[in-house]
């Protein structure tokens, strides 16, 4: 980059300067789109470098973990700007989702110091945390030497900060004031509708406002698309089905996975509204799901809405975001609904999964690895990756306020943006956090899967599933 | 000079038979290492999200699983996926390998062929019939519904599920057991049967009284890779139904894998584990002694 262009661009995040003029002048000097761009965000991070000694690790390497996602990508493709601000390198190794988190456990049950921090979701912190395999960061968040004063922690998003943080006290509140926090948000989906605007046209029906609706329209679109199904929901036997729409629904039921009384869990899936929400679910799956539900993963559930197998999704907002884009057959086709699953609810109430960002216990390297974890959550780089990359949903307020980023989706994602206003206040993680996470919801997904196979009537079912859910809590000395 | 090379010859040649053994004795610990490990695991209250918990419990782990049922429902599924993988491949693959029995130029090639199953690693072929069972597009749901067979649901519903893994696993090692009983039956001695031929013996006779037994060491040997590597089915089955639906094909890696990589409980994990190693361990031994049972008779028949 030539010094000229440098100061321009600079004068740009100063504010001496409109963004037109900026463009234009960057024609004028002859700097492509493309390299408006990254030489736009180099201008941003030696702002954020005028104020902390970013170089007090220069020389240091740091070693990442990644999944293979748009929010690596998007950091990735920003990557040379921190290398430079910090006299850092920083080397990655990427796995795609299906053994992921496999490699991550494998990495840090064996106290390796391999890598240095790497992505995480916030329920895997519930194991990770409590083994002490990663770092409280309010060390580092609350350190004025350690956090460079532009960090501006209090614009993540609230919901997100509290559910990325928790005492380590099984059926402790998220958040609470004596909270640990175990991750950084980083990027994350809430739960709601994603609809096939052409095919609801067809079949001349509306986005549904609540669950009997669901039902009724996904049953109408089955039966008058003549081949694509009503509704795609996740069904593999796993926690992940249980985590987005199903659970989403289930909160705006006011319904609990588990409750706490006088600091002993019991299961909570077994009540009668419970009850009456998983037999809606269930009888929409047996009407209007994917025939082969049960082997369903978010990338079934995905790759059927973007071929134009299915009419609707209630699952991730980002799925239906990157089904909207690409290659996928119905791009440009797709539309986007905020969903209280509760006729008498306000609002909705999705559960959110939130791509975050954790250091390892065992790295050697650990207020490096917070130079590198703080950039990548700054408001420069969510705001480089909200405009000019995927990275969708963005976890800073300031970045959701942002003109360009709104303007972007508004134009290409008809409709997301609203979806979002509608869906956010309510969002946050409606799970219990508890040591045995994985063990419940596996075990609700493997419960699920026998009622819609009608192994088990719903009633019985949950009423077998909450007694042995409460025996493994007695067992483990947590009920 | 000469007093003193020799004793030091005579100590390299006292040496030897340590040196070459030496690597047997490494891979020997190698195995034992992460076994006694287990072992003691399985006697441990050991989560590794719970540290606080860890602790000496000796058989308790073992104890829990007697009243669980769905221990013994990985057993019954475990057992129930090993009989019927082994018996059907044992029966296509003697069946196959009959009518390959006879060299020529075609049988060769036609055997080379079949061998390209065995070829696919059973994590890829898993994902393959995936999408050949996918309902939506896939080729092998097509053809059932021309053959007038709506709604097969394959690997997602318990009805059909069992029946699609095994089917997997069919196709991936039935040319397993075909290539080892055509290499029996190709080494067969021909006196019994020119014998049989000129007295005209019945086909079937000749088959039941002379080619089977003559070829059970075959068989076992057979039986006894494929049932060890069976009953540890992991790389079918999880790709597949990581399972389910429901607890249809929670087979014993499939649990020990959930136990510890979801929810870190590495005492169940590991007692699972040892209850298959046992269970492996009793059914090889089973094997074995029929296997040494035929060797002496046939010594004795000598």
């Amino acid at each position: 980059m030539s010094e000229k262009a440098k100061d321009f661009f600079a004068a740009f995040k100063a504010g001496r300067m409109s963004r037109r003029e900026l463009m234009s002048g960057a024609g004028k000097l002859g700097v492509t789109a493309a390299s408006a761009n990254i030489m736009l965000n180099a201008a941003g991070t030696d702002a954020m470098a005028a104020d902390f000694d970013w170089m007090k690790f220069k020389g240091n390497k740091l070693h990442l973990l990644l999944n293979k996602h748009p929010y690596a990508d998007a950091m990735i493709a920003d990557l040379d700007n921190f290398k430079k601000m910090t006299g850092m390198d920083v080397t990655y190794d990427i796995f795609p989702e299906d053994v992921y988190f496999d490699k991550v456990t494998a990495a840090l049950s064996s106290k390796s110091s391999q890598y240095d921090a790497f992505m995480t979701g916030a329920y895997m912190t519930w194991t990770y945390g409590p083994a002490g395999w990663i770092e409280d960061l309010n060390a580092y968040i609350k350190d004025p030497k350690k956090t460079n004063p532009n960090y501006n922690w209090d614009d993540v998003l609230p919901g997100l900060r509290a559910s990325t943080a928790w005492n380590g006290v099984p059926g402790g509140a998220l958040g609470s004031a004596d909270a640990k926090q175990w991750c950084i948000p980083w990027g994350f989906e809430l739960n709601s509708i994603t609809y096939n605007r052409k095919m609801y046209d067809k079949a001349k029906v509306e986005p549904p406002k609540n669950m009997p609706e669901l039902l009724d329209t996904a049953a109408k679109l089955t039966k008058d698309l003549g081949g694509p199904y009503g509704i795609g929901v996740r069904g593999s036997r796993s926690w992940a089905s249980i985590h987005p729409g199903f659970l989403s629904g289930y909160a705006n039921y006011g319904q609990k996975d588990l409750t706490v009384e006088g600091g002993k869990l019991k299961a909570a899936m077994n009540t009668a509204e419970s009850k009456a929400y998983h037999k809606m679910f269930v009888s929409m799956i047996q009407d209007s799901g994917p025939k082969n539900w049960s082997t369903y993963t978010w990338y079934q559930v995905g790759t059927d809405l973007g071929a134009g197998a299915s009419a609707t999704i209630f699952d991730a907002d980002i799925l239906g975001y990157f089904m909207n884009g690409g290659d996928n057959k119905e791009k440009g086709n797709l539309g986007f609904h905020g969903f209280a699953a509760n006729p008498n609810a306000k609002a909705p109430t999705p559960n959110v999964w939130i791509w975050s960002l954790a250091m390892n216990s065992a790295g050697k390297q650990k207020d490096a690895a917070w130079y590198f974890m703080q950039w990548a959550s700054s408001t420069e780089h969510d705001m480089f990756g909200a405009r000019k990359m995927d990275f969708v949903n963005p976890v800073r307020s300031s970045v959701w306020k942002d003109e360009e980023f709104r303007g972007r989706i508004a134009k290409s994602y008809p409709g997301y943006v609203e979806q979002y206003d509608v869906s956010a206040p309510g969002s946050k993680i409606y799970f219990t956090a508890q040591p045995l996470f994985f063990d419940v919801t596996t075990q609700w997904a493997e419960t699920l899967q026998k009622m819609v196979a009608k192994q088990v009537p719903v009633d019985e079912g949950l009423d077998q599933l909450a007694a042995s859910i409460d025996k493994q809590l007695k067992d483990a000395g947590l009920g | 000079m000469t007093d003193i090379a020799v004793p030091a010859r005579r100590r390299r040649v006292q040496l030897l038979p340590y040196l070459l053994s030496l690597p047997a004795l490494l891979v020997c610990i190698g195995i034992l290492v992460p076994f006694v490990t287990a072992a003691y695991y399985s006697l441990l209250r050991f989560r590794l999200n719970m540290p606080a918990m860890k602790g000496f419990i000796w058989f308790g782990n073992y104890q829990a699983f007697l009243t669980d049922s769905e221990f013994w429902n990985t057993v019954r599924v475990s057992l129930l996926y090993t009989a019927l993988t082994v018996g059907v491949e044992l029966v296509l693959g003697l069946g196959i390998a009959m009518l390959l029995q006879k060299q020529t130029r075609l049988n060769n090639l036609v055997s080379i062929l079949l061998l390209l199953p065995l070829m696919t690693a059973p994590a890829l072929a898993a994902l393959m019939w995936k999408l050949m069972t996918n309902p939506n597009f896939g080729v092998l749901s097509y053809l059932v519904q021309l053959m007038g067979v709506h709604d097969f649901k394959w690997a997602s519903s318990p009805n059909s599920a069992l029946f699609t893994v095994v089917l997997v696993d069919v196709w991936v090692y039935t040319p397993f057991i075909m290539i080892l009983l055509l290499a029996g039956l190709r080494s067969l001695p021909k006196q019994p049967f020119e014998a049989a031929a000129l007295d005209g013996v019945p086909r079937r006779f000749v088959f039941f009284r002379i080619t089977l037994p003559m070829l059970t060491p075959y068989i076992i040997t057979a039986s006894l890779f494929r049932l060890l590597d069976s009953i540890q089915q992991f790389d079918i089955i999880y790709p597949m139904t990581q399972g389910g639906p429901g607890n249809t094909l929670l087979v014993f890696q499939v649990r020990a894998y959930l136990e510890f990589y979801q929810y870190t409980n590495v005492g169940r994990s590991t007692a699972l584990l040892m209850i298959l190693w046992a269970i492996t361990y009793a059914l090889s031994n089973l094997f074995i002694k029929q296997w040494l049972k035929l060797r002496e008779r046939a010594r004795g028949l000598a």
